[in-house]
């Protein structure tokens, strides 16, 4: 991809807050997928921001049913349009993590397991950010929410996240990646491989929310950057299950640079909280391990 | 012929192109013979073994989103799991099809038959009609189709029947031409649907300037199906020759003193105990309700007015509240000088209802009525003190 396409088949005008990771992550979603395709969202940030009545940011056609059910919804749709003959129009899930790993992970796993012939991609803002900043499965350990709050027996979330690309993987499906907004043409080449794919594919994408995590509006692409270089979200591909590609980082930031850009960790900064710090250190010795992060 | 099998050869006649199901007894039959009709090539539709029934009807919701018609099938607790997609199915006003084999809900857990699953989804702007046996559901199935989705309606819609009763059960039954059915049921041609051609927005957000106005629109569009339902049966009778009611049937209410109100197969039985208490000289009659949502006010109104009695047996309540369809009819007569009404909470968890029961209810609450003693609310029938 040389050019990247002008198309916005998000409108502006949508009720996003300043800095929001997720409407640059749909917009450049978009512009890679064009508008032959339905878009399925579960309920959350994304949907809404973007649905008010009568004020739609969706220039492509858009479902949104309930929380846990859009991959449900979706395998519907999508073999409605088998049914009556029409396997060009793409079907795309766009759900939050709360959707994707907590209320509808049964959901998820059977389109995954059924191999739809659809491309779910997870915006991932490690919390439930639209009832107000409540913990999900995906959010990190160490990170105070309003339901893991801070105190003199809490040091915010005890567990670590959930790994939902492990966890896609084991459906069998042939496409499996991450991305990042700070990286647009790799996000973007991912979700047309996503597309190509003919079944199911995964694509999970960090969204930096700039009021959950505790940051200035115009941070986010920086933090989702430093995300990536510190090694907490690799950016990794896999086919047929197999690790096919990894973004390779030069130099690994400190751990300590990105946890103090973000109010949610700022307590860490405390030394009795050594011992978390420590476990998201470990966390990262394992990722650079594990994909072989470093450039050698 | 069974009448799982006599449904799910209906459904495969029809051929919706989008199938969700999930097994669930009593319900399985149904499904199980459906997925030989595809896998025998007999049927073109998708069918698609969910991981719930929560997923099975949200691909109902899909495929209807998607102007393709529908079908899936449950029971029980099942019925419960697709609870929040059917209010929302109703709500974006996408006609899926599904049959209930009615059975009771857990605890204790229980797979025979009573109302309390589909009666809990009343409040969902769903069309419910109540059928009294195998070649009922059949012809309902038929006609559930143009009802549900008539552009004037547009809902969900559910046909119940009994669990065993009649999903079981084995009786001589007509099945129809596929080409007669099909023509009967039309296609299905939403006004809206998602389509890159014509880009549309489903599920919006509303705040309280325009929610009341869209609820509204449900129940409106849920009254117009009353009409439908009235004439598709009417049609039905006129091409097929079979007539049973149409959102209610009457059986000797003309000069009925006492009239029995109730739903489902319990209706035969109560059918024969009519016919018994004529034959002794008694003036009894049944109202059989057929279409439960839409509620048939007028017509409950209009056959109870000149009763004495009524007597709804209930296979199903509202706990602390009654029998829910006692309740409804309650309801229905205030304002109005109607009969003194009896409610039964009867025939729960497949407890056998006989002729000789009904005969026994009738017994008892014509007693209380020349005593003057009627009960407050509802009656569980014939509970067995010992285990209390």
């Amino acid at each position: 991809m040389k050019e990247l396409a002008r198309e916005n088949y998000l409108a502006p005008g949508h009720n996003a807050c300043p800095g929001c990771g997720v409407s640059i992550a749909v917009r450049l979603i978009l512009r890679a997928i064009g508008n032959n395709v339905i878009v399925v969202s579960p309920t959350g940030c994304l949907e809404t921001f973007t649905s008010p009545y009568g004020m739609s940011a969706w220039e492509v056609p858009w479902v949104h049913s309930l929380f846990e059910n859009a991959p449900a919804v979706a395998s519907g749709i999508e073999a409605a349009l088998q049914y009556k003959g029409n396997p060009d129009t793409q079907v795309v899930v766009i759900g939050g993590d709360g959707a994707t790993f907590d209320i509808g992970l049964g959901s998820l796993s059977g389109m995954l397991e059924r191999n739809h012939n659809i491309l779910y991609i997870c915006y991932d803002n490690e919390a439930y950010m639209n009832t107000g900043i409540q913990r999900s499965s995906a959010t990190p350990l160490g990170a105070s929410t309003a339901t893991t709050p801070v105190g003199s027996k809490s040091y915010g979330e005890a567990l670590p996240k959930k790994n939902m690309l492990t966890f896609a993987l084991a459906h069998n499906i042939e496409y499996v990646a991450s991305a990042a907004i700070a990286y647009p043409r790799d996000l973007m080449n991912k979700v047309k491989r996503g597309l190509d794919v003919k079944g199911a594919a995964y694509l999970h994408v960090i969204t930096p929310c700039t009021l959950g995590w505790g940051f200035e509006p115009d941070e986010t692409i920086e933090l989702s950057r430093l995300g990536v270089q510190a090694g907490i979200f690799p950016l990794v591909e896999y086919e047929n299950g197999e690790l096919t590609g990894v973004r390779k980082i030069k130099e690994l930031k400190p751990v300590k640079e990105y946890l103090s850009s973000q109010k949610r960790f700022s307590h860490l900064e405390e030394a009795e909280y050594e011992k978390v710090k420590e476990s998201i250190k470990e966390m990262v010795r394992q990722n650079v391990k594990k994909y072989g992060l470093l450039e050698q | 012929m069974q009448g799982s099998i006599a449904v799910a050869e209906t459904i495969g006649a029809l051929e919706p192109g989008v199938i969700g199901v999930y097994p669930i007894t009593p319900q399985t039959h149904i499904v199980e013979h459906l997925a030989r009709l595809v896998a025998n090539g007999a049927i073109n539709s998708r069918y698609i073994n969910a991981d719930s029934e929560f997923s099975a009807a949200s691909i109902l919701y899909g495929a209807a989103s998607a102007g393709v018609r529908s079908y899936s099938a449950s029971s029980s607790q099942g019925l419960l799991l697709m609870t929040e997609v059917i209010f929302n199915m109703a709500g974006t006003r996408l006609p899926g099809v599904f049959s209930a084999v009615n059975r009771s809900l857990s605890p204790p857990i229980n797979i025979q038959v009573d109302h309390q699953d589909t009666m809990t989804l009343r409040d969902s702007g769903l069309i419910q009609i109540y059928v009294e046996n195998i070649q009922e559901a059949v012809d309902t199935h038929v006609q559930i189709y143009r009802i549900a989705e008539d552009r004037e309606v547009l809902l969900p819609a559910m046909v119940c029947m009994d669990g065993w009763i009649i999903s079981h059960a084995y009786e001589p039954v007509t099945l129809w031409r596929e080409d007669a059915i099909k023509e009967f049921a039309g296609s299905y041609d939403p006004p809206f649907k998602v389509d890159p051609r014509k880009p549309l927005t489903y599920g919006a957000l509303t705040d309280d300037d325009r929610i009341t106005e869209f609820k509204y629109m449900v129940d409106s569009a849920l009254c117009r199906a009353e009409d439908k339902i009235v004439q598709a049966a009417e049609l039905f009778r006129e091409e097929f020759g079979n007539f049973h009611g149409d959102v209610v049937e009457k059986y000797y209410t003309e000069d009925a003193r006492i009239i029995i109100v109730a739903m489902g197969s319990v209706v035969g039985t109560i059918k024969e105990a009519v016919d018994r208490l004529r034959a002794g000289g008694k003036k009894v009659g049944l109202l059989k309700i057929r279409s439960f949502r839409p509620f048939p006010a007028a017509a409950v109104k209009e056959l109870l007015r000149g009763a004495e009695m009524a007597i709804v047996i209930d296979r199903s309540f509202s706990a602390s509240a009654g029998g829910i369809l006692g309740s409804e009819i309650k309801a229905n007569l205030y304002h109005q000088n109607g009969p003194v009404l009896f409610n039964y909470i009867a025939g729960i968890g497949g407890r056998e209802l006989y002729p000789h029961s009904i005969m026994e209810i009738v017994q008892e609450s014509e007693t209380a009525f020349t005593k003057d003693c009627v009960p407050d609310g509802a009656v569980f029938y014939n509970l067995n003190e010992e285990l209390l």
